[in-house]
């Protein structure tokens, strides 16, 4: 048995098909994440990435299969149940995805002030402490969406995210659309407060750099279904035309070479 | 695991060495509450060590820990010496994160002295209608323009958008228009009815809807109603694109959102609102000849030969000739407060709700207008 084996599964899928309308998205996909790793999820555009994240936060409902998060099977559960594992993951939406209408330090309180019932100044100092974790000035607490640039608006979604002290967290392509030097912080920023906060991370990314940087398993998407799972050794090496093509082409040498140095 | 039901609990008591509180339980964000208020209230007496005692703690997250920093600090701040011990190896990490964390941050907007923001609203208020109205000229200038090049060269008209347009304006706004205009005529022939009816004079009744209803309630109800209903959604319908950056994809691409999105809507608007002022003047005529026939036993026959002999054409002219200006204003308006839009989708539905206003305010501001015109010359 080889050590992931041994590992509890967080988030267990198996057998899930997906479609809208006649076009089928995935079939007979399987994939477990364990936890406290950061799983790093690729594929082409258009293979169902987003959508397979989706279909696991309960936003778009499967054909078939079962999904299950904490050994729970989230069709099967009431909606106070279910509520109440929904407060245990976190998710950061591709564009942030941030109330336009709120500040940032109130888009953060949303969850705590929905969910909890706690003081409003402990709110106010947990608000102003993840506006620092993610790396936001302290200022940027008073401003709206609209006032902050795309790479601040993405941390301010982390942020939300991990307003509950979730210990999933989804990221739908984080680093996409931020110049290089914001894309790796961003990433250093996710593998810091993974390791300090236990997360486990189900990361939708392109971005090879992310890979190579912050994630402890691949998982392919192509042909409906998750091809493969490993670490980057086992990548590198999978016989298929589009693993060797996405991890041996000029950028994922280039990426590689960086790694290593 | 952050679980309800189980929460974080204290236990203070007096050392020899000073103050301890035992932290114990699952110091999670869901059940932290009551611990924080205990904390924030808890004055330590005796010697000036203090020590929060970590060893009973069982789980920790961001939250927690921060209420166990907060505590440090603020009673360091009054001079103690607060440690914690006992610290177990797990949490270690994430007590010194949430320190270095450590920031000030408010979480309303900021807020400046209330007379000022009173002051500076009422001036910033005139200073955009006046703009506003200029940019409002200037934008009708420029679909003037663009109308112009369209004449000259009619293959620019984008003949597609066009008829999807009248549909939605024109098309499917037919039966609520009919609906209403037949409703008005009813009520308009009953008081017509009731009030004449004293001096004996209840066969005016039909002169009355007739020539209310052709010369300005029908055009100007119609007017109304496809503000509200076509005006606004022109505005969301661009103000969303522009959110969107596809008004700016569409500039990169050298296509002009003049031509691609406001002439289409505003022609369909000019092109629709006559004809559906007709049939709201046909059927504001149907249901006033309802109502005469119901209590006054005007027969529809009579009714036809009254409005043959007593009502000029004229009047249904009158209220023609006003739809395509009314059109004009809507469909101006519309656009303009859509390309207004910036930031966030508040901003949508603040200038659609703007844009209905302004362009019923436009509409009654246009209508009162030809009526002097008309007055003046005697039409
Ligand atoms: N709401 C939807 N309705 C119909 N098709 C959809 C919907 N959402 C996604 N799709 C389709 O599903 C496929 C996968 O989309 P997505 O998961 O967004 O891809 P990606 O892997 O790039 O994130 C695409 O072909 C897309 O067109
Ligand atoms: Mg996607």
């Amino acid at each position: 048995m080889s050590p992931q084996q041994e590992r509890e599964p967080i988030i267990s899928i198996r057998g899930l098909k997906t479609a809208f309308g006649a076009t089928v998205i995935h079939d007979e996909l399987d994939l477990d994440i364990y936890r406290g790793e950061v799983l790093g999820i690729v594929g082409g555009s258009g293979t169902g990435k987003s959508v397979l994240l989706r279909t696991i936060i309960g936003l778009n409902h499967q054909k078939k299969g079962t999904i299950k998060v904490f050994d729970k099977d989230l069709d099967a559960l009431e909606s106070a149940e279910r509520r109440a594992i929904e407060r245990r993951w976190g998710v950061l939406f591709q564009n942030g995805a941030l109330f336009s209408s709120l500040t940032v330090a109130q888009n953060i309180e949303v969850p705590m002030r929905e969910h909890l019932a706690l003081p409003k100044a402990l709110m106010d100092e947990i608000a102003a402490m993840k506006i620092a974790m993610v790396g936001l000035p302290p200022d940027a607490g008073t401003k709206y969406p609209s006032e902050l640039s795309g790479g601040m608006r993405k941390r301010a979604g982390l942020a939300r995210a991990l307003a509950l002290d979730p210990e999933i967290v989804f990221l739908d392509e984080p680093t996409a659309g931020l110049d290089p030097i914001g894309a790796s912080a961003f990433d250093a920023l996710i593998k810091e407060l993974q390791q300090a906060l236990g997360l486990t991370v189900f990361l939708v990314t392109h971005d090879l750099d992310t890979l190579h940087a912050i994630c402890d398993r691949i998982a392919v998407l192509a042909e409906k279904h998750v091809i493969v799972t490993g670490d980057m050794g086992q990548m590198l090496s999978f016989d298929h035309p589009w693993v060797q093509e996405y991890f041996h082409g000029p950028r994922g040498r280039a990426a590689l070479q960086a790694k290593e140095q | 695991m952050t679980q309800t039901g189980e929460f974080a609990s204290l236990k203070f008591s007096d050392t020899p060495e000073g103050a301890r509180a035992e932290i114990q339980g699952r110091w999670v964000i869901a059940g932290l509450a009551e611990a924080d208020t205990a904390l924030r209230q808890w004055r330590p007496s005796g010697k000036p060590a203090v020590a929060l005692d970590l060893a009973a703690l069982e789980r920790l997250d961001t939250a927690g820990a921060w209420v166990l920093h907060r505590t440090r600090k603020t009673l360091r701040a009054e001079g103690l010496q607060v440690e914690y011990i006992n610290v177990q190896p797990d949490h270690t990490a994430l007590l010194a994160r949430v320190e270095a964390n450590d920031a000030p941050g408010s979480v309303e907007p900021r807020q400046s002295n209330i007379v000022v923001v009173v002051l500076a609203e009422i001036g910033e208020t005139m200073a955009d209608a006046v703009n506003e109205a200029r940019a409002l000229l200037g934008f009708l200038g420029l679909l003037m323009a663009t109308l112009g090049r369209t004449i000259a060269n009619p293959r620019r008209l984008r003949g597609t958008p066009l008829v999807y347009h009248l549909e939605a304006v024109g098309f499917n706004a037919v039966p609520i228009v009919a609906l209403i205009s037949f409703l008005i005529g009813v009520v308009l022939a009953y008081q017509g009815a009731t009030q004449l009816r004293q001096f004996g004079a209840e066969i005016f009744t039909v002169e009355l809807v007739a020539i209310s209803v052709l010369r300005e309630i029908g055009i100007l109800l119609t007017a109304i109603i496809i503000a509200g209903r076509s005006g606004s959604a022109f505005t969301a319908q661009i103000g969303s694109m522009k959110l969107n950056e596809e008004i700016d994809a569409m500039r990169t691409l050298a296509l002009d959102p003049m031509e691609m999105l406001v002439l289409p809507r505003v022609l369909a608007l000019i092109i629709a609102l006559p004809m559906l002022g007709f049939i709201a003047d046909i059927m504001g005529l149907l249901g006033g000849a309802v109502m005469c026939w119901v209590v006054l036993d005007i027969t529809p026959a009579l009714y036809l030969q009254r409005l043959n002999e007593w009502v000029p054409l004229a009047h249904f002219w009158v209220g023609m000739i006003k739809a395509p200006f009314f059109a004009l204003m809507i469909g101006l308006v519309g656009c303009f407060e859509g390309l207004q839009v910036k930031g966030s989708a508040e901003s949508v539905g603040q200038l659609t709700t703007k844009a209905v206003v302004e362009s019923i305010f436009m509409v009654i501001v246009v209508d009162a207008i030809f009526s002097i015109y008309f007055a003046v010359i005697g039409f």
